[in-house]
């Protein structure tokens, strides 16, 4: 289950709101802002879903940049990371490509649980046990400026 | 019937006597015939394994997906509390203080060891660098990484971690470490082939119970590292994945 964020977890007074819709047909109220938290150096954010992109595994980066604590995470759709300057069209080539059985490779801006941000490279693969997916595994990098400056400015024109 | 015991050449020389030791302590423990192959490097220990020559084996994280789809190995256990992290380090003039900084065309040493390698380039994608924007220089061992740098043959270098931290005081104070890596699930391990599955069970337990006993003990010392511990079927299917999402 996916809650509304709720305006006593936001850090800082300058934020916005919107209504997404999510993947699987429900929507969410997001609040977010401009403060961005750095990728640390040296570190993967690691996590695994089901088919379904239920959370099922988060190592303890993903649980430092999301903001959530493990427990938060553990059980909730992956979307919960879905920040509303990322293009849907992003998703659905992700989607299409890992139903497809191929790894998917993209440049995605997360949205923490305190309404902040960070950039990623994120690779995501189907898990295959004996021939039938039974989920996905995504691990995150600290991606180079040059490329999220390109999203910066390819993102806003993909809506 | 003699089995064949390999070790993922990646081994620091002071392991080496190490691992005969291990063998020689396994082979008393389980009653059976172990021949330890030391394979120069990582083609021809392949290639042992492609010929399903080998049946026991500390394997590098990189052939973990190898083994388990394709030879059937499962895993055993592995060095308790210890994963493989990189470092890569600079000269300690260089003035390059961020791996964002380094620039296109750089010389880059490395050892062949394939996930030192991988985790090493990823660590370098933040600042645009990829193999193809790069030289690299393949070196037998973390020392002769160290050496490429101070000589000013290669600006940076790619090193296992634990072999850099082993690297004597006088050359770390030569080098300067601009990342660390923290991956923390990216680790050796010893996997055990069809031949002896059979004994599986008992030589995990075996290899749990060596750090209670005195002799397994100083084995384990002259190994370096305190104790072994299970890797579970699902752990190791998690890294599989890891490794394979890693690999593009």
């Amino acid at each position: 289950m996916l809650h509304d964020m709720k305006l006593e977890d936001i850090v800082g007074d300058q934020y916005k709101e919107v209504t997404l819709d999510l993947y699987g047909g429900f929507t969410r109220k997001i609040i977010y802002t401009e403060i961005e938290t750095p990728y640390p150096d040296g570190k993967l954010i690691v996590s695994t879903t089901d088919k379904q992109g239920i959370i099922t595994h988060v190592n303890q980066s993903f649980v430092y940049m999301s903001g959530f604590e493990e427990e938060e995470l553990l059980g909730a759709p992956h979307s919960i990371l879905r920040h509303p300057d990322m293009p849907p069209a992003a998703f659905a080539d992700l989607w299409n490509t890992v139903n497809a059985g191929n790894k998917w490779q993209g440049f995605v801006k997360n949205l923490r649980k305190d309404g902040g941000y960070y950039w990623v490279k994120a690779t995501v693969i189907p898990n295959v046990r004996d021939g039938e997916v039974v989920g996905y595994t995504s691990v995150r990098r600290k991606p180079s400026l040059t490329k999220v400056d390109e999203c910066i400015k390819l993102y806003p024109t993909l809506f | 019937m003699s089995y064949q015991f390999t070790v993922s050449p990646d081994f620091t020389p002071a392991q080496l006597s190490g691992w005969y030791i291990f063998n020689t302590w396994l082979q008393n423990q389980t009653d059976n015939a172990i021949h330890l192959e030391m394979y120069n490097d990582f083609h021809s220990q392949r290639k042992a394994i492609e010929e399903d020559r080998v049946d026991l084996i500390y394997a590098n994280p990189f052939d973990a997906t190898m083994l388990v789809r394709d030879k059937g190995f499962r895993p055993l256990v592995k060095p308790a509390a210890m994963s493989d992290e990189v470092i890569i380090a600079v000269s300690a003039t260089n003035l390059v203080e961020d791996v964002e900084y380094l620039e296109a065309g750089i010389k880059l040493a490395v050892t062949d060891a394939p996930d030192v390698q991988m985790m090493g380039m990823i660590m370098l994608e933040s600042g645009d660098l990829d193999s193809s924007n790069v030289e690299l220089i393949t070196c037998d061992a973390n020392i002769l990484v160290a050496k490429q740098i101070l000589r000013e043959e290669a600006e940076v270098g790619i090193f296992l971690a634990s072999a850099y931290d082993e690297l004597s005081s006088m050359i770390k104070d030569e080098l300067r470490i601009l990342v660390r890596s923290q991956i923390s699930v990216i680790h050796h391990s010893l996997m055990i082939g069809p031949n002896l599955l059979d004994q599986r069970e008992k030589i995990h337990d075996i290899l749990l119970n060596m750090s209670h006993d005195e002799k397994g003990q100083g084995v384990l010392e002259s190994l370096g590292f305190q104790q072994w511990e299970t890797v579970s079927e699902d752990e190791m299917e998690f890294m599989i994945d890891l490794m394979d999402t890693l690999m593009m």
